[in-house]
């Protein structure tokens, strides 16, 4: 019963002390909102490159052309040697036959030319999926040196470099979040500062009397986690609104095929969720580092 | 039993001066103590290390079984709520009229408000102040607002009353108004009172235990009405 009486004395103080100090307050809101807006781009940047880079990373397979002419031992070795290679997810084989009919499904002209030949020109292969692409190349180099290994075909180049700037922008983005979510705390806690400021006698006669720390806290937490909340609300509907009319208008694709957009429902919701935990807590923590000052007495 | 114990207590402060130097003192449940000395003698620290304002730098300084010392930042309201703590200043808030100030000490330590009203009506009758309930603080002469102070000190019960200088912005007439409470309190509610001041007359004529403090070194410990001030002091 008590703790329940103590909160709602300081959810009261709480708004006392917004609407007391509205101006500040406004301008600690605003701030939250602007830091949370681009918090929020942020994040859907990111979270759209980890899911073209994801999708790119599934389709990227290594595919190991055996020499003609191999016989069963030979690709029981390869086999084994493939099961080495610490980079490898996964392997399949794929016989010249089976090669034979996806190609002749793929294209009627390629199929009747194949029939016409008696032997199969195709090679037997592996289709490999390796764990970590950044280092694609060396896989594929160590995979050539196999014997009975004819060719290794791979996305060479392009797509490597594709991912690696999509991992350097994405560790940018991070930075850069990280950076804001720092600045809307000082700035909030700034703000609570102030407004301790001009209670600094209460809070004193507070100590004196035997107030716990929790208890004097605790109104100016809340006035933290009340301004950090309202900061997020615009943030939260232009993400929805936003990604929602952002979705529809280009149809899930941005400029080509390759880049897909995530699907916006539930999506958007988590992002919101994220937003108003960083508003809060941020708006907890500044608050809970400028009233810490005062209560050394 | 000893309610407040010193030993071998030191404090120097950052800046290099000493306060106290190795200050050993006793003293008992329902006593009545004057701390006199000069200004800067180390009084008020004396005083502030018994609500932990002040730590020592060395030795011990127990109140009511607690370390003084000790007692880390975020546990100081456990010894807090044992004491009331009587100022100069008065120290009331200025938004708040006569009830709430007291009742404020009762609210901080999250008591129910049913609970806090016969206690608050309480402590004010007895600093003679029921009248005055609904005055806030800047309508109220400096006596009254001192006796406000009082109430809020002795409203949570304390077994010990700290008193810094607490008739050194008033008149002597009022003084001696306010000393009559506080020894009211001394003998009703048997609470322990330590007490700083400056005021000679005040200890002459109350024939009490007096401290006195000299340069951070406590160079005299007087029985009940041994001790009488010739200067001022």
């Amino acid at each position: 019963m008590k703790v329940f009486r103590i909160i709602g004395r300081s959810f009261r103080d709480a708004f006392k002390s917004i609407g007391r100090n509205f101006s500040l307050s406004f301008a600690s809101i605003m701030c939250t909102t602007i830091t949370l807006i681009l918090v929020a781009v942020a994040i859907i940047c990111a979270a759209n490159i980890e899911n073209v880079t994801k999708k790119v990373e599934d389709e990227l397979n290594i595919v190991v052309y055996l020499k003609k002419g191999v016989t069963e031992e030979q690709i029981g070795n390869i086999k084994s040697e493939l099961n080495v290679e610490g980079n490898i997810e996964k392997f399949t084989f794929k016989s010249k036959d089976e090669w034979k009919i996806e190609m002749g499904d793929y294209s009627d002209t390629f199929g009747t030319v194949l029939n016409y030949l008696e032997e199969n020109p195709l090679l037997d292969s592996f289709i490999v999926k390796v764990r970590d692409i950044k280092v694609l190349n060396e896989t594929a180099e160590h995979i050539k040196k196999i014997s009975g290994v004819d060719t290794v075909k791979y996305g060479e180049g392009m797509v490597e470099t594709v991912i690696k700037a999509f991992d350097i922008v994405e560790k940018v983005v991070i930075v850069v979040v990280v950076a804001l979510i720092l600045v809307t705390a000082f700035l909030i806690s700034n703000t609570i500062r102030l407004t301790i400021f001009s209670r600094r006698n209460e809070i004193e006669i507070m100590r004196l009397v035997g107030a716990s720390n929790s208890f004097i806290n605790l109104p100016f937490i809340i006035e933290g986690f009340v301004i950090g909340v309202i900061g997020s609300i615009i943030p939260i509907c232009i993400t929805i609104y936003g990604y929602v009319i952002l979705f529809s208008q280009v149809g899930g694709d941005l400029f080509t095929k390759m880049i897909v957009l995530i699907e916006p429902y539930n999506f958007v919701f988590y992002v919101s969720l994220i937003l108003l935990a960083i508003g809060s807590i941020v708006g907890m923590l500044g608050s809970l580092k400028a009233v810490r000052k005062y209560l050394k007495i | 039993m000893s309610l407040i114990e010193l030993k071998n207590v030191n404090k120097t402060y950052k800046n290099g001066v000493t306060a106290l130097a190795d200050m050993s003192v006793e003293i008992n449940k329902g006593e009545f103590v004057f701390v006199i000395g000069l200004t800067a003698s180390g009084k008020s620290t004396f005083i502030k290390m018994l609500y932990r304002e002040e730590k020592p730098t060395s030795g011990t300084v127990m109140v009511g079984g607690l370390n003084v010392g000790k007692i880390r930042n975020r546990k100081v309201y456990k010894l807090r709520r044992k004491i009331g703590i009587v100022f100069q200043d008065f120290k009331l808030l200025p938004k708040l009229n006569v009830y709430e100030n007291v009742a404020f000490a009762l609210e901080c330590v999250g008591m129910k408000e049913k609970d806090i009203r016969p206690k608050v009506l309480d402590a004010l009758e007895r600093v003679g102040l029921k009248d005055k309930v609904r005055s806030f603080p800047n309508e109220l002469s400096g006596g009254e607002q001192q006796r406000v102070c009082i109430a809020r000190a002795i409203v949570n019960e304390p077994k010990l009353l700290i008193c810094d200088e607490p008739t050194g912005n008033l008149d002597p007439e009022t003084s001696k108004e306010i000393m009559n409470v506080i020894e009211s309190i001394n003998k009703d509610l048997k609470t322990t009172i330590i007490m700083a001041t400056h005021d000679k007359d005040i200890v002459n004529r109350m024939k009490k235990r007096v401290l006195v403090i000299d340069h951070g070194v406590l160079t005299g410990d007087y029985a009940k009405g041994r001790y009488k001030a010739h200067e001022s002091i």
